[in-house]
């Protein structure tokens, strides 16, 4: 397959440079909806390995943020690229070229998603939803893909699950799932947009402990949250957005006890 | 609010059995006039099954004679494969024509508008006698670059029957209404689905036959029987053509015959009915199959926070023109999820 060494070389490129290359870095990023500016110049960087968290009020950009990332939305300003690879475009002699739909969609593929709402796919078995994409997208074989899905149904605390439907699944269990199947992909970074904001308050650990041994297990995140005590303990950084705009980031520890702007010490005041 | 500790363990530890109060035995409420009523319409029912019998105008005997006349077998199933053509050929366009009202290009969405527009607009009859007279339109059907020399022409009256110009004239003209039934069911898959199978890295392509498709079943599949049992009798009506070996225009010139037409308009009815039966079951068993994950099927009974976040659906029918045969389906996104379960439901139907 022409993936296959396209991957290689591409893993050998970005192996050589990975000391300088951050797994995100945005640059002056912004965003419209028509006249709406919803991102006005984001400018951040998440190391490899690094778990940061984005918090802020509802409607000030976050999900469009994360969605960016994964070229769900299209940037109208700036320079976004994951792992030093430019979201969503092409560069050659100084000139941007739009990717085509099949080179979208393999950016995406290493890129894992979690969403508020879970968006497992109701006609599918847990099993069947996680071996979804590694079957179809990659193309591996079947008995190897059903392998490492039940291995990570384990992982997530859910093998005597693997036969359910979503909708016999609890909102815990079923955002379990979709992490599972985001994991399947062997995604290099995996963002997470609110993943407990849908939950039973007594439902949010088990879905953040999960999230949890993945950060110690190494995997770059971005988690747009509202659960401060998973910023403070898990998060290497923190952002906190308003309107639109990074208001101001930092180490966790520093930004949540001794927040410098207004804005972010009455946001604070709200949620803690 | 996180929380250190490895997962937590799947059960949590049974409570001791509650006291139990004994189930209640109450005598049950009574309901006369209900009883009174129904003993009424059985009544009825009998009488007027009773005195069908015996009317002479029935002609029973014929009726037997005439059901399994190897002529009125032939023409039902003439009607059968008219039916199956059509809606074939109905749904391949009208998936066609309901991806093409979603697209973003203004061009094809106005294109299938139109099409949309004239099928329903005009009735199917109408329909039918255009294409009876197609020969006399068109002359003749060239392939080729227009405006230069034709590679292939043929004689519209040699290459097109009046079987195969039934077969259009129905389909064409459903295959609009389908169109409808379709972008109903492809808009009532939640958008967080197409998001999903997105950022996994699925294509359109993928997206739609294994993510999208399969869930807008369940929303098409019940109005979609509908329509194939609406068809079964629109059929009836392709001696517009004029074609004249389907079930009802061939008992109707048996019935010319033998001077007797009522009979003849039994037998038509008994074999209608008897494959709208055929087609009511399987509907019903077609609607359990894409239920699938959404029933209260489960592989076990245990009980345990069922906050489960499927999106339901709910169909209902509205009319709109053309023919008084039109099921339109309404998305309504996040709803109780139900099984469809009755095939005596209103979806399930004969209209
Ligand atoms: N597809 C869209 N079209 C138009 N406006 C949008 C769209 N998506 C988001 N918005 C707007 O962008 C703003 C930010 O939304 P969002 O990123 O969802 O915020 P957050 O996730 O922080 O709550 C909101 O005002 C929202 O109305
Ligand atoms: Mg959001």
């Amino acid at each position: 397959m022409t993936d296959a060494t396209d991957q290689n070389s591409r893993a050998a490129a970005s192996a050589s440079t990975a000391k300088q290359v951050p797994m995100v870095l945005a640059e002056m990023v912004s965003k419209s909806f028509g006249s709406n500016e919803v991102l006005k110049s984001i400018s951040l960087e998440v190391k490899r390995g690094e778990v940061m968290c984005l918090v802020g009020p509802s409607g000030s950009g976050k999900s469009t943020f994360l969605r960016c990332i994964n070229h769900l939305e299209v940037v109208s300003a700036g320079r976004l690229s994951v792992d030093g690879d430019l979201v969503g475009y092409r560069e050659a002699n100084g000139k941007l070229y739009e990717l085509a739909p099949r080179e979208a969609a393999r950016q995406r593929r290493d890129i894992g998603m979690v969403f508020q709402r879970f968006n497992l796919f109701p006609h599918m078995t847990a099993l069947a939803n996680i071996m979804e994409a590694p079957q179809r997208v990659k193309g591996l074989p079947k008995a190897q893909v059903e392998k490492s899905a039940r291995e990570l149904l384990a992982r997530v605390g859910l093998a005597d699950r693997a036969d359910y439907y979503p909708a016999h699944l609890s909102g815990g269990q079923q955002q379990r799932v979709a992490i599972a199947r985001a994991l399947a992909m062997e995604p290099k970074l995996m963002l997470f947009d609110e993943p407990t904001s849908a939950l039973d308050p007594e439902l949010v650990g088990e879905v953040l402990d999960v999230m949890q041994g993945l950060a110690a297990s190494g995997m770059t995140m971005i988690v747009v949250t509202h659960e401060m005590g998973f910023a403070r303990e898990v998060a290497d950084s923190l952002v906190f957005m308003d309107a639109g705009v990074v208001v101001e980031s930092g180490h966790p520890d520093a930004v949540l006890s001794n927040p410098q702007h207004g804005r972010t010490q009455a946001f604070l005041s709200k949620v803690l | 609010m996180s929380s250190t500790k490895p997962n937590r363990p799947a059960a949590p530890q049974a409570l001791p059995e509650p006291a139990r109060a004994a189930a209640i035995k109450a005598i049950r409420l009574r309901h006369p006039g209900r009883m009174v009523f129904a003993t009424l319409l059985v009544l009825l029912f009998v009488v007027f099954i009773l005195d069908a019998a015996a009317r002479p105008a029935f002609d029973w005997p014929s009726v037997g004679k005439y059901v399994f006349d190897q002529r009125i077998s032939m023409a039902a199933f003439v009607t059968l494969q008219l039916t199956v053509y059509s809606m074939v050929i109905a749904i391949v366009l009208g998936v066609i024509l309901a991806v093409m009202r979603l697209s973003p290009n203004p061009v094809v969405k106005s294109l299938a508008w139109f099409y949309l527009w004239v099928f329903r607009g005009t009735p199917v009859y109408v329909q039918l006698v255009f294409w009876g007279l197609i020969s006399i339109i068109y002359q003749d059907i060239s392939v080729g670059i227009p405006f230069t020399e034709p590679w292939l022409v043929f004689e519209t009256d040699a290459v097109l029957s009046t079987f195969a110009l039934a077969v259009i004239g129905l389909a064409l003209n459903e295959a609009a209404y389908l169109a409808e039934i379709v972008r109903a069911g492809l808009l009532s898959v939640d958008k967080g689905q197409d998001e999903a199978a997105t950022a996994l890295g699925m294509s359109w392509a993928q997206t739609m036959r294994r993510i999208i498709i399969p869930q807008a079943m369940r929303v098409v599949i019940p109005p979609t029987g509908n329509e194939v049992i609406s068809m079964l009798k629109t059929t009836s009506l392709v001696t517009a053509v004029p074609f004249s070996f389907d079930l009802f225009t061939r008992s109707r010139d048996i019935s010319a015959e033998t001077f007797n037409v009522i009979p003849m308009l039994v037998v038509a009815s008994i074999w209608y009915l008897f494959f709208t039966s055929i087609l009511m079951v399987g509907q019903y068993f077609l609607e359990k199959r894409f239920a699938r994950g959404v029933g209260d099927r489960r592989p076990d009974r245990k009980a345990d926070g069922l906050t489960g976040a499927a999106t339901g659906t709910v169909t209902g029918l509205i009319p709109t023109i053309g023919g008084g045969q039109a099921t339109v389906v309404l998305p309504v996104p996040p709803a109780a999820p139900e099984a469809a379960d009755d095939p005596t439901s209103p979806e399930g139907g004969v209209r």
